[in-house]
């Protein structure tokens, strides 16, 4: 298969329209049926795949930096009768295990990048369900801030999977509907084993969509939603847009590289290599510099980068899963763009820009691979780099003679970028010595903390002399890369995360992780599991032993 | 026999039934009022000689009398119940027919029910404006009498509805009630029961055409495992047939007097002589067949094939003209376009059902317009009324999304747009058939655009006072 590809523009989109007027913006779902990813299936009746939401992801990445006039984003289809139908069964039906994860995955980040804007960037979402609303397509409109839908007798909003595929509305659907909508358990029991759904006024007594229309009162009653979203939105400063330019990464065999971020890759050791460069020069300071670079902003470049390449390893090296993550530069360089850009977050784009590198480091957080951080000479572990070694699974520090190895802390580190359930990674880290988090960050301000002074402080998991290092890091990468990496997966995931949980954690770690499961068990991909057999002429025959 | 059984008659226990009698109570004052709201226009005070079904016994099923249709007495009948029926097809072949609803297929048979029960009631508004332009006494009757029996019909589901599926099965019943065909916001499930029949040739073709297909599915559904469906569905077959019988022979009446026109005219045009010439047939014909066609869905259908293997929709006759009944095996052939091109691919018999049952239907169609080119050809006319390809016109299955012409042939949409007029009835022959629609409302007078019956209802004559106007 064709490696998948991330970047795209709104001048390629196959599947969406994305038109924006003053301060409302149109998304508009309109699959076409003729070009899924790859060959194999149809996406009939706006069902989607990967290519779908890539495009979604886009649009909504696009509206944030290019159209900071828009207030409120209507995501509706123009397909006769049908707002969305889900994902694509017989794209799943025929997906390995590790893509259907890595899908599910993407298109959960997707949906909570929606939130994101809405809870962050002074957006509202409205999904004006103009028609079937089922599985997925219920599932981005949970997404939404307001969902409408039309009472036209026939059309619901509906959860079959569990029904009709032996499977979960795993993109968040059933997390949402009682953590975010707050529809009664047991209601939300009956909804989600009902295949064809709800409609009319027990959808809104259930709390399952906001407003119903009739057809022909449907446009007007979606723009008097709108405009009612568009009054509650919160006084965040927007803009100036800046566009964002392709990243144009070249990918070689073994490599994808950036102009901030390599990932290399050996496929005979399973490992791979991830490094992040420093500004190459010192980064503007000022607001209207910061601005003048656009895109090319190291802070807002370097993440996008290092996005694009996190899925690069997710969707195209499913066998590389030890990854250790270098950043080579100047700190002085990656600690001047935090500084310049935490001190001006009443700039609309640079407030976007610090948004996305949240949100960056959260994928980092969630992807399942084993990360060592590994700090040498030239490293600059430094304030948002740091991050990714307080995020990694084990952080490994050169102990030189000549103290030139060492980490820098900054406002970075200080709750600047939370992780998915609302902790810093530097509480994550020191979650049973909370008293730590202010000594480190107290050092910090005064300058580097090489390598055996961190230890001190129990920055780092190991620190090793110019003697030792060097074997200690290969035969840990070695054994890392023996081990189970299903059993891996499961343990990074549970390790990662101390404390307490959110929405956003739950959708991971209960509602993807049961998925995942029930995805590999035969009731749902056996030979006659409802996946395998959905469209075909047998019916599925279970195993009914619960666990 | 109770009050309640005179009112409502019927062969399910009414009388003893809590749970029926309960929903019916609700529901018979808004059948009654949606009725009168949408049944026929202007003639709900009309005496019409109708046939009532009182039981399912031999002859108790066609009992003759002048009625207003607000009077008539819809009943809820099932075919009797044989004892140690099994079911007969899919998975569950060989065991016990399911008496109550089984829970795993609840939703599925709802749906069923549902989406059957819907287009009753949509095909009485859809014709409720034709009785005041009736060809004759005789054909404005026999279209009351396909309107009660849909009505009827849509009893006869809700009832399932009712007994069978609980509160959800009640609002399902208040819902056929509260749709409306052809209004936007509240519109009957099937696109083809939202668009109104206009005129009577469209009448006689959805009397051919459309209730044809409602005897297919009718058929599929008589064979299905939850037995009271199986039931209910066996008998409405009997009154079925009286609808196709208008249907044919009101379009075979028609042919009739086009014929008698031609040579009644120097040029041999019906036309000029108020008839409706034969093209113009051949472009209202397919019209109506190639629409119904897409009634009975995809080619290849993942749902249906869930049907059938459900034990809930066989096959038309499954058991005495088929072997097997698991149909795990084999494949059947089927035309798909690729790129510019027809292929032919092989399909799992399961997920053909649908196209089983079309193919059916088709030969049923052909049968009745080689009768009609009898009574063209016996005329000495040389003209031959054809159905079209079941690729022609679809908008639903393998076909839908690309064109063809009435041979099958796949061609460009805008060869097809450029060849629309002549193949599909245009707004100008819409206005010409509706021109000529003139009432003729004497007992034993007939429209001058089609033949009078060869013999009346119920061993009447055909001047006999079918309905007496209020």
């Amino acid at each position: 298969m064709d490696p998948v590809r991330f970047e795209t523009h709104p001048d390629r989109y196959k599947h969406w329209k994305l038109a924006v007027d003053g301060d409302r913006a149109r998304l508009v779902m309109q699959v076409d049926p003729e070009h899924p990813m790859k060959p194999g299936y149809e996406l009939k009746l706006n069902s989607y795949d990967l290519s779908v939401d890539i495009e979604l992801a886009d649009a909504t990445q696009r509206i944030r930096f290019e159209h900071p006039e828009v207030r409120v984003v209507t995501i509706t289809s123009e397909t006769d009768r049908c707002f969305c139908s889900g994902a694509n069964i017989y794209m799943l039906g025929m997906s390995t295990h590790s893509f259907k994860v890595n899908f599910c995955k993407y298109t959960n980040e997707t949906r909570l990048f929606i939130e994101d804007a809405s809870r962050n960037s002074g957006l509202r979402f409205l999904a004006a369900c103009n028609g079937a609303t089922a599985g997925g397509g219920y599932e981005l409109a949970l997404a939404c801030d307001d969902i409408v839908l039309v009472d036209d007798g026939s059309s619901t909003v509906s959860f079959p999977e569990t029904p009709l595929l032996a499977v979960l509305p795993g993109t968040g659907g059933l997390t949402r509907l009682v953590d975010k909508r707050n529809v009664r358990r047991d209601r939300a029991d009956v909804f989600c084993t009902l295949a064809e759904g709800m409609r009319g006024k027990r959808s809104i007594e259930w709390g399952l969509v906001d407003a119903i229309y009739p057809k022909s009162k449907f446009q007007e009653g979606v723009k008097e939603r709108a405009d009612a979203l568009a009054a509650q939105v919160a006084d965040v400063v927007r803009g100036p847009a800046v566009t964002l330019a392709p990243l144009k990464p070249s990918f070689e065999d073994n490599a994808y590289r950036y102009k901030y971020v390599t990932l290399e890759v050996d496929r005979a050791a399973r490992t791979g290599v991830l490094t992040v460069s420093a500004p190459s020069e010192a980064p503007p300071s000022d607001a209207k510099a910061m601005v003048a670079q656009g895109s090319d902003l190291w802070s807002l470049r370097c993440f996008r980068e290092l996005h694009d390449a996190l899925l690069q390893l997710r969707f195209n090296e499913p066998e590389i899963g030890m990854i250790t993550v270098r950043t080579t530069g100047k700190a002085e360089h990656v600690l001047a763009a935090d500084k310049a850009l935490l001190a001006n977050q009443d700039n609309g784009f640079l407030r976007e820009v610090k948004l996305l590198q949240a949100r960056v480091l959260r994928c980092y957080d969630l992807t399942a691979r084993s990360f060592f951080a590994v700090a040498e000479q030239d490293s600059c572990f430094a304030g948002i780099l740091l991050e990714l070694a307080l995020g990694a699974d084990r952080f490994y520090m050169l102990e030189d003679d000549d103290e030139e190895v060492g980490l820098w802390t900054s406002e970075a580190n200080a709750g600047a970028y939370l992780s998915s359930n609302g902790l810093s990674r530097m509480q994550l880290h020191f979650f049973h010595t909370p008293e730590m988090i202010d000594k480190a960050l107290s050092r910090g301000r005064e300058g580097m903390i090489p390598s055996v002074e961190a230890d001190s402080f129990g920055l780092p998991t190991i620190v090793a002399d110019e003697i030792d290092f060097e074997d200690e890091l290969r035969i840990a990468i070695e054994e890392r890369a023996s081990l189970s990496p299903d059993a891996l997966t499961g343990m990074e995931a549970s390790l990662r995360f101390p404390g307490p949980e959110t929405m956003e954690t739950k959708i991971f770690a209960r509602l993807s992780a049961w998925q995942n499961w029930i995805f590999t068990r035969p009731n749902a991909t056996g030979a006659q599991g409802a996946l395998t057999l959905y469209g075909q002429p047998e019916r599925a025959h279970f195993d009914y032993k619960r666990t | 026999m109770s009050e309640l059984d005179e009112k409502i008659p019927n062969n399910v226990g009414l009388s003893t039934d809590k749970r029926l009698q309960r929903a019916l109570e609700k529901w018979q004052p808004n059948y009654i009022n949606w009725w009168k709201e949408m049944g026929p226009l202007g003639h709900q005070a009309d005496n019409v000689y109708l046939r009532t079904a009182i039981s399912v016994e031999s002859g108790g099923w066609a009992n003759f009398d002048h009625v207003k249709m607000p009077d008539y007495r819809w009943g809820i009948f099932l075919e009797p119940k044989t004892e140690g029926k099994t079911i007969g097809f899919g998975d569950e072949l060989g065991k016990p027919v399911w008496d109550e609803v089984p829970g795993e297929h609840r939703n599925a048979l709802r749906r069923l029910i549902v989406t059957q029960g819907d287009t009753e009631p949509a095909s009485v508004e859809q014709q409720r404006r034709l009785g005041d332009t009736a060809p004759s006494m005789y054909d404005m009757r026999n279209l009351f009498q396909v309107n009660v029996e849909e009505g009827r019909h849509l009893w006869a589901m809700v009832y399932l509805l009712h007994r069978y599926f609980g509160r959800d099965g009640r609002e399902e019943a208040e819902d056929l009630l509260n749709r409306r065909s052809g209004d936007d916001d509240k519109p009957r499930i099937l696109g083809a029961f939202n668009e109104p029949t206009n005129h009577w040739l469209s009448f006689f073709l959805f009397a051919m055409f459309t209730d044809r297909d409602g005897k297919y599915q009718l058929a599929a559904l008589a064979e299905s495992g939850f037995d009271p469906l199986a039931r209910t569905c066996s008998f409405m077959l009997t009154e079925e047939a009286h609808h196709l019988f208008v249907g044919e022979t009101g379009v075979g009446r028609i042919v009739q007097r086009t014929c008698e026109l031609m040579k009644k005219d120097p040029n041999d045009d019906a036309r000029a002589q108020g008839g409706i010439d034969l093209p113009t047939l051949q472009k209202y014909i397919n019209q109506w067949y190639s629409v119904c066609l897409d009634l009975f869905g995809g080619e290849s259908s993942s749902n249906a094939a869930d049907a059938f293997a459900a034990g809930l929709k066989g096959r038309y006759k499954e058991q005495s003209r088929f072997e097997d009944h698991v149909c795990l095996e084999g494949v059947k052939d089927m035309t798909f376009v690729e790129g510019n091109k027809l292929v032919t691919k092989e399909v799992a018999v399961r997920t053909a059902m649908n196209e089983y049952l079309r193919e059916d239907y088709i030969v049923d169609c052909q049968r009745a317009v080689d009768r009609w080119n009898k009574t063209i050809e016996s005329a000495g006319i040389n003209f031959t009324l054809k159905l079209p390809s079941s690729r022609f016109h679809r908008s639903i299955g393998n076909y839908a999304e690309h064109s063809f012409d009435p041979e099958g042939n796949l061609i460009s949409a805008a060869e097809f747009e450029a060849k629309k007029g002549e193949w599909l009835s245009t707004p100008e022959d819409e206005i010409y058939v509706t021109s000529i629609m003139k009432p003729c409302l004497e007992p034993g007078k007939i429209a001058n655009w089609i033949a009078p019956p060869r013999r009346g209802i119920n061993g009447q004559p055909f001047e006999y006072e079918y309905v007496k106007l209020a």
